[in-house]
């Protein structure tokens, strides 16, 4: 009786559970994103590991796992995740199992429903738990991808180019939040340095929204810059940010901006002393 | 006694500062620094920081009281050499240093003075009080 017994319904009847739990999860997929091979393999090495937890009696797998069961589906689950199938998708490998499990239990057990019920409820709170877990690792590796991204997006939407000698552009592009600032003003700042520039233009025409908060470390990057030495540009400024910006009551007074990059390049041309004229 | 060297470059005045300043050596600078311009009839100062890599409210307090008593005596100030790290430390400690100049090096930084001086109509070979 328990968990012994399921270990040995499952080893009974694997072809046929494995048969029945394969057209399942075929069904619930709802593209063929795996190759039909590839879920036969994992589907088999899942059931072969179950059946060993089983057999030795593991309920607590939090503390317990000799069989590698959970370090099978945490790597399941972390593929699964990383090739874009959605969460239910992925606990579904899990759950599917079920229908076909007790399947096979009704048919051993016909003549014993206690036994049916019993073993039922063991399976089902076993596979719940897998289950669940599956669901954890799947959103752990998504939440994983999502920082790395994050990490990616810093690092590339800060890109300091130099204009001319000495004038630097610094288009921003995205939502500028407080993180974010710190990186391009580092960036600026370290620039100004090693290309000795005295002019820096920051064009904002890719920043989707302009609230007190972006506007002042826009204000602090310009002031940090002023402290090195170099003289700073606001420009892209569109329409509507413009009037958010008189709305709030925003003082930009003390910064030179204008409307577009190719403006606050001709002054800062003029700045340095050069003109851009016909050849 | 610690002092801080004030080197004159022709009608101006080079202040290096390469040591932690603290509230005696700042006094003293001060102190040198405007018996300098008054002996020398400098039009300008000079302040390198580069040397810095820390700064405090003090400091930032210190570069203020400088330039204002500079500019009462005639000589504008500017500071030159600022690292990152220092600029984004005085920005978040809000001290922007409104009516000091600024400048990348002490090359530009002498440029500047000349350019304002010229601005203001004296000539740059102006030796007249040499």
């Amino acid at each position: 009786m328990g968990l012994e017994e399921l270990a040995g319904v499952i080893e009974r009847n694997e072809g046929e559970v494995l048969g029945d739990w394969l057209r399942l999860q075929t069904q619930s997929l709802s593209s063929k994103r795996i190759a039909e091979a590839q879920l036969k393999t994992e589907s088999h090495r899942f059931l072969l590991a179950l059946r060993e937890t089983l057999r030795l009696g593991t309920t607590d797998l939090t503390k317990d796992d000799r069989t590698g069961i959970k370090d099978f589906l945490s790597e399941l689950s972390r593929d699964r995740a990383v090739q874009g199938f959605t969460p239910s998708e992925t606990a579904m490998f899990v759950f599917s199992l079920k229908q076909a499990l007790f399947k096979c239990l009704n048919k051993e057990m016909a003549a014993d429903p206690k036994a049916v019920a019993e073993n039922t409820w063991l399976a089902t709170e076993l596979l719940d738990r897998l289950g669940l877990f599956t669901v954890e690792i799947y959103q752990k590796s998504r939440e994983g991808i999502i920082n790395r991204q994050q990490q990616d997006l810093l690092e590339l939407s800060t890109p300091v180019i130099e204009l001319w000698h000495g004038i630097l552009a610094l288009p921003l592009i995205g939502t500028l939040d407080s993180a974010r600032t710190q990186v391009v003003m580092q960036n600026l700042l370290e620039a100004i340095v090693s290309r000795s520039a005295t002019l820096a233009i920051i064009d904002i025409t890719g920043v989707p929204t302009v609230d007190t908060l972006v506007a002042q470390h826009l204000l602090k990057t310009v002031s940090a810059a002023r402290l090195m030495g170099a003289d700073c540009l606001i420009s892209g400024i569109r329409p509507q940010i413009a009037q958010t910006i008189i709305h709030l009551g925003v003082d930009l007074k003390d910064v030179v901006t204008k409307a577009t990059l190719a403006d606050a390049f001709r002054l800062a041309l003029q700045k340095r002393n050069l003109a851009v004229g016909k050849a | 006694m610690e002092r801080i060297p004030i080197l004159k470059v022709g009608r101006f005045l080079l202040v290096t500062i390469q040591v932690d300043m603290h509230d005696q050596l700042a006094l003293t600078l001060q102190e040198d620094l405007t018996a300098r311009i008054v002996s020398t009839g400098a039009r300008g100062v000079l302040i390198d920081i580069s040397a810095l890599d820390m700064v405090d409210s003090f400091i930032g307090r210190m570069l203020s009281n400088i330039a204002g008593m500079a500019s009462i005596l005639d000589a504008e100030t500017v500071v030159v050499g600022m690292t990152p790290s220092v600029a984004i430390t005085l920005v978040e400690l809000g001290l922007s240093l409104p009516g000091i100049k600024t400048a990348l090096n002490v090359d530009l930084g002498l440029e500047l003075l000349e350019h304002s001086l010229a601005a203001r109509g004296e000539s740059s070979a102006g030796s007249e009080d040499a």
